[in-house]
């Protein structure tokens, strides 16, 4: 369980904006986050991974603190085991799609699973620079998965699939979402791409 | 004709590269990530090397180093090391004179990554050592190679630098660029003409390497 009460000021077109959230994400479960663009909903993922730091407030993860303000606890992003698909993917140019996976974890069994849930084993020798959109961002959701992660975090994960991937994809990452018990937040500005998964919603413009 | 200019040229451009990238490479890191301002005055403090004549640079080292002051005396008598007129004073001046050509690129090359890839490794748990290793320096090779031949090819033609701290004393801190001053002075044109050639040619091939190799190389990370 994710339980989250923090503030922090956003910069916007208009001067300055506060994201307030309070809120309980249930554990092992998945919550589909939507909202315009720049309401704070990359922020929010960026918050619970330790990769920005709100202005105060708590973050709390299966009962341990991650982040609280008022005790000083802020733990780092290599301490907290959340796998992180970002939008723009992040891969790294120097590393081969088996590269990306064996650098996050040692176990060749799981890298064998992921390499086939992806239906990247194919081309595990490719750079991304030789990889498709899709094919780039199916690695993005890999990576992040192959730390086995307690907390999983997807900023629009989907946006580069055909509707075809995007079932297949969706349909093997729901069970393996189950079999890791992985708490899961996934971002889209597209409500209908997330309407094969079933969770709780959270909507930005309601905030 | 004596090469020993020529072979200790090299030998000081050399011994100034490597050093440059281990001193350099962590620094530049260091300078890419927030804009405290202590990191712009640190910036413009190693930046001088590029504005400053180099025989002001020079002339204070020279008083830095000299066992008539403070610094130099210190030197002088804790560690029994006199940097004036010797070549360990030669390599020190020459990494601070250099060290804009190697951080220069290699920050710039840093901060043009997308945060994101420092980010992703983080969440991947790999600490900022592993990250700098593994995922942001192998991206920034031509950046890299280029500081590298650049800071080489800088440290092969100082002159004034050098001159101030070293003097000419041959075999020990008489350089390529000093012998052809030196050959002039004594109207051995022949001498500083063949000395002058080989520094140019040497830094020619230099010069092409790196474009020859950004041709090949340079992307940007995301393409």
């Amino acid at each position: 369980m994710i339980r989250i009460n923090i503030e922090k000021k956003l910069k916007a077109y208009n001067g300055q904006q506060v994201l307030k959230i309070d809120r309980t994400f249930p554990r092992g479960g998945i919550t589909k986050i939507y909202g315009p663009s720049g309401s704070g909903k990359t922020t929010l993922l960026k918050l619970i991974a330790g990769l920005a730091n709100p202005d105060k407030g708590e973050i709390m993860v299966n009962g341990l603190p991650w982040y609280d303000s008022s005790r000083k606890i802020d733990l780092s992003p290599q301490r907290r085991n959340t796998g992180f698909v970002f939008q723009n993917y992040a891969l790294f140019p120097n590393m081969t799609v088996v590269e990306h996976l064996q650098y996050a974890t040692k176990e060749a069994e799981w890298i064998k699973r992921l390499l086939y849930l992806g239906k990247l084993d194919t081309l595990s020798t490719h750079k991304p620079d030789h990889l498709s959109g899709g094919q780039q961002q199916r690695l993005a959701i890999l990576r992040a998965l192959a730390i086995k992660p307690k907390v999983l975090l997807m900023d629009e994960p989907f946006s580069a699939l055909d509707s075809k991937m995007k079932m297949e994809l969706i349909g093997e990452l729901k069970s393996v979402l189950v079999e890791l018990g992985v708490t899961t937040l996934i971002v889209s500005h597209n409500q209908q791409e997330l309407e094969m998964f079933e969770g709780e919603v959270m909507d930005f413009e309601a905030i | 004709m004596d090469l020993s200019p020529i072979w200790l040229t090299l030998k000081l451009a050399g011994i100034t590269t490597v050093l440059l990238l281990l001193i350099g490479l962590p620094f530049a890191w260091w300078l890419s990530r927030g804009r405290a301002f202590i990191k712009i005055i640190i910036e413009a403090i190693i930046t001088m090397p590029l504005v400053l004549p180099p025989s002001v640079l020079g002339f204070y080292l020279l008083l830095a180093f000299s066992p008539q002051h403070a610094f130099g005396k210190w030197l002088h008598d804790t560690f029994d090391v006199q940097l004036v007129f010797s070549f360990p004073g030669l390599i020190l001046a020459s990494v601070i004179y250099s060290m804009p050509f190697m951080i220069g690129p290699v920050k710039s090359a840093l901060q043009q990554l997308p945060s994101s890839l420092a980010e992703a490794s983080y969440t991947l748990g790999k600490s900022r050592w592993q990250t700098f290793w593994y995922v942001l320096l192998p991206n920034i090779k031509p950046s890299l190679f280029t500081a590298a031949v650049l800071t080489f090819a800088h440290t092969l033609g100082e002159f004034g630098v050098v001159l101030m701290i070293g003097g000419n004393i041959p075999g020990v801190t008489r350089v390529a660029s000093i012998a052809v001053y030196d050959s002039v002075e004594k109207m051995d044109y022949a001498s500083a003409n063949n000395y002058s050639l080989i520094l140019f040619a040497i830094t020619f091939v230099l010069v092409i390497g790196v474009f020859v190799f950004n041709r090949y190389q340079a992307k940007s990370p995301l393409a």
